[in-house]
């Protein structure tokens, strides 16, 4: 069903947060439907879990949750931290040369 | 060949759109809105425990008890939940039973919504816009392109499913199956029968 692990694990924190009653169902589809529904959207629905995480992004950060810039630093972070992290050890936030943590 | 210089064959990487989902997942975990280890539970849930299979149960069961069919007609919210299999989303089940004068087709005109507890994860095509919209503009059309081809006679009706009401087809029970138990009726039962994209499968 997934062909990469973001996927799923995009989809699954969509799941557990509605659990925990930050937001309804309802606002969820209408986010991903403004997604789906955009001109740019791939015909064959191969970009339908991107559509899916910019609808998550969208509405973390209309209810405050992460704001697009934070996701931009930290999305940076592990990008440098997976090019520091030696082929077969686990990626590690912590591995992030710049870390100012 | 060896490598240029340039390349550091020890280098991970992240491509954008995962780095992205593991960024979201640090900032809600920091925060306390999500925790990593239910995170991994709903994504194996999903994978491997929930699917198809349970659609097929609920369906076999309507086949081989009248009692179970005609709940699943008045309540099947409350009929599928008494089976085990409860949505998630805190949405609505409604069963639509395929009949000789009508077949069911179920879409997502909206996005993709889908009944999850008793289907699992949509596939790719249910998803994709050409279904989305064609299904309601032809949809004799898309189901020959399933390879479905109904009488001419034979009504459609299409479903489009919301966030708060999600479809499921009761294809017809084929024939050659009386005395059959439901395990065995299930096996019959196939996902695309049980969106309307298909018919049960033939008594072999």
């Amino acid at each position: 069903m997934f062909s990469e692990p973001w996927q799923a694990e995009a989809f699954a924190m969509v799941v557990a947060l509605h659990e925990r009653g930050l937001f309804t169902w309802a606002e969820w589809a209408e986010r991903l439907s403004a997604e789906v529904k955009k001109p740019d959207a791939a015909s064959d629905g191969s970009d339908y879990y991107g559509c899916w995480l910019a609808a998550l992004e969208r509405l973390m950060a209309e209810k405050g949750f992460a704001g697009h810039d934070e996701v931009d630093a930290v999305a940076a972070a592990w990008e440098r931290a997976a090019h520091a992290t030696p082929h077969g050890r686990p990626i590690l936030l912590e591995n992030d040369p710049e870390s100012v943590l | 060949m060896s490598h240029d210089h340039h390349h550091h064959d020890h280098d991970n990487e992240l491509d954008p759109m995962a780095a992205r989902v593991r960024a979201l997942e640090t900032i809600l975990t920091r925060k306390g809105l999500i925790d990593p280890a239910a995170i991994d539970v709903i994504v194996d849930t999903y994978e491997t425990k929930i699917g198809p299979r349970n659609g097929a149960r609920v369906v076999a069961r309507a086949w081989s008890d009248p009692g179970f069919a005609d709940w699943l007609k008045r309540d099947a919210t409350a009929a599928i939940a008494s089976l085990g299999y409860t949505g998630r989303q805190g949405e609505h089940m409604q069963a639509v039973f395929n009949t000789d004068e009508t077949h069911n087709l179920v879409v997502c005109t909206l996005c993709s919504c889908y009944p999850w507890s008793v289907l699992g994860l949509p596939p790719v095509w249910y998803k994709a816009p050409p279904y989305r919209s064609r299904a309601v503009i032809d949809p004799r059309g898309v189901l020959e392109e399933f390879g479905v081809t109904l009488p001419k006679d034979k009504k459609i009706r299409v479903w489009d499913s919301t966030a708060e009401l999600r479809y499921l087809v009761v294809p017809q029970r084929p024939g050659g199956t009386d005395g059959w138990s439901a395990e065995k009726l299930a096996d019959l039962v196939t996902r695309d029968s049980m969106i309307g994209t298909g018919l049960a499968r033939e008594a072999a």
